[in-house]
């Protein structure tokens, strides 16, 4: 009974990290965009800075009408938002946040990463497919496109971590790197590979055709308002967010103290790396135009799938040779 | 199957956060549906037939490429998970796998298969 409490206090725990976390990198995302163009961004609600903006931002999603247009796939348009929000949660079960702090540390853990992070396209999918809309069902189409091609390098540039670690499980995967070092330093074919499909994965500028405001509208989320598109919202940034922390947790060493300073708690080092990706991923979106539709499939196939192949020999050799 | 408990309790959650969410949203927002606030968006114009229309073939070739490279990348998993212990014969088979997977690839390639016009 004490184990299933503290299993539902985690989860509970996890939850709130997530929210208030989008809520925190919604505003960061504006302010980081506002700096890199020389403007102040949001500035007015909330002294200093304009910290209360996203609070504003939900509050106000809270009481706008839900509008269900009358032509829709009601079934699938209900159904897109929830599998959406689904995987963003479900992909945090195994990651950890401390030594001490992870939900269910499965021996199967980067595995699972892969599969429950294929399920977002779904939402993608549904939500488009539902609306019954021309932009929206060419914004789903694009996407799976997408996510299909980039799941592939995504999927292989994780082997070569676990070629090295010897283990799926991502504690072990940390504590391996305890032992000799950061893998960015084994692997960074691995690392660059697992970067750019990654951010291809999480829909963001250069590779964000799916939703590209400027020729698609919105998107698969055109027809969506009030919460329903609020939790699309909320996966997209829960998303970014589980990446960075999985980039930081495969490859920087997760929550372990670099150089020794181990006076600082592992949380915070598990923090502060996870934000260093989540910067540089919005450093990417706000820096590079978006690609064109024939450039992003060729950089998949034609560049990141023979590159994370040449990574796994490359890996292997290496690893025959110096053990 | 240590774990797998707590997954499910992310599922139920992740299911069941929206439909609270949602549906407290529901006891605060205005509702006043008209007819045309609930056509479909399609830049200020009525919207004319179906969005549900036959979609070029190059999604499915893709889709097609995608299964059979997702199907060979599981089987490596555990042949990396394993590596370690495996030794050099390990490593040359998997090296003859994905020889056969970069030659499939360059076929494609080759074929046009892999062009997005």
């Amino acid at each position: 009974m004490q184990a299933v409490l503290w299993s539902v206090l985690k989860l509970l725990i996890v939850l709130t990290f997530i929210l208030l976390n989008a809520m925190l990198l919604i505003w960061l995302e504006r302010k980081v965009s506002a700096w890199i163009q020389l403007r102040l961004g949001p500035m007015r609600v909330g002294r200093p800075q304009g910290w209360a903006q996203s609070i504003a931002d939900v509050l106000k999603l809270l009481f706008k009408e839900d509008i269900v247009p009358s032509r829709v796939d009601k079934v699938l348009f209900v159904l897109g938002p929830i599998i959406a929000f689904m995987p963003a949660l479900m992909v945090w079960a195994v990651i950890p946040f401390g030594p001490n702090f992870v939900s269910a540390d499965l021996n199967i853990g980067v595995l699972y990463i892969a599969a429950i992070g294929s399920i977002g396209l779904m939402s993608i999918f549904t939500g488009g497919w539902g609306s019954n809309n021309k932009w929206s069902l060419i914004s789903a189409m694009r996407s799976a496109a997408q996510l299909f091609s980039y799941e592939v390098p995504l999927v292989l540039a994780l082997i070569g971590v676990v070629m090295l670690a010897g283990s799926l499980s991502l504690t072990d995967i940390i504590r391996a790197q305890q032992e000799t070092a950061w893998y960015i330093l084994y692997q960074p074919l691995g690392f660059l590979v697992f970067l750019i499909a990654g951010i291809a994965e999480v829909n963001r500028t250069p590779f964000d055709l799916s939703e590209a405001e400027s020729e698609l509208v919105a998107g698969w989320h055109v027809e969506y308002s009030g919460l329903r598109w609020a939790m699309y919202f909320l996966a997209e940034y829960g998303n970014l967010l589980a990446l960075s922390a999985l980039a930081a947790t495969l490859f920087l060493g997760g929550w372990t103290a670099p150089f020794g300073l181990d006076f600082i708690p592992p949380f915070v080092w598990f923090l502060l790396k996870t934000y260093l990706f989540v910067f540089v991923a919005m450093w990417i979106r706000w820096t590079f135009p978006r690609v064109r539709i024939d450039q992003l499939m060729d950089l998949s196939w034609k560049f990141l799938i023979p590159v994370a192949l040449l990574n796994i020999a490359l890996t292997g050799i290496g690893i025959t040779i110096f053990s | 199957m240590e774990g797998f408990f707590d997954v499910g309790l992310y599922l139920i959650l992740g299911a069941a956060f929206p439909l609270i969410a949602v549906g407290f949203a529901a006891l605060l927002r205005p509702s006043n549906p008209d007819p045309d606030k609930l056509s479909i968006y399609e830049c200020g114009v009525d919207p004319y037939g179906d969005a549900r229309v036959r979609f070029h073939i190059r999604y499915y070739i893709f889709a097609l490429m995608f299964v059979i490279f997702d199907v060979e990348t599981v089987f490596m998993y555990p042949w990396a998970a394993l590596f370690k212990d495996l030794g050099a014969f390990a490593l040359v088979e998997m090296l003859i796998f994905i020889g056969l997977l970069v030659l499939a690839l360059i076929y494609a390639w080759k074929e046009r298969v892999l062009r997005w016009i």
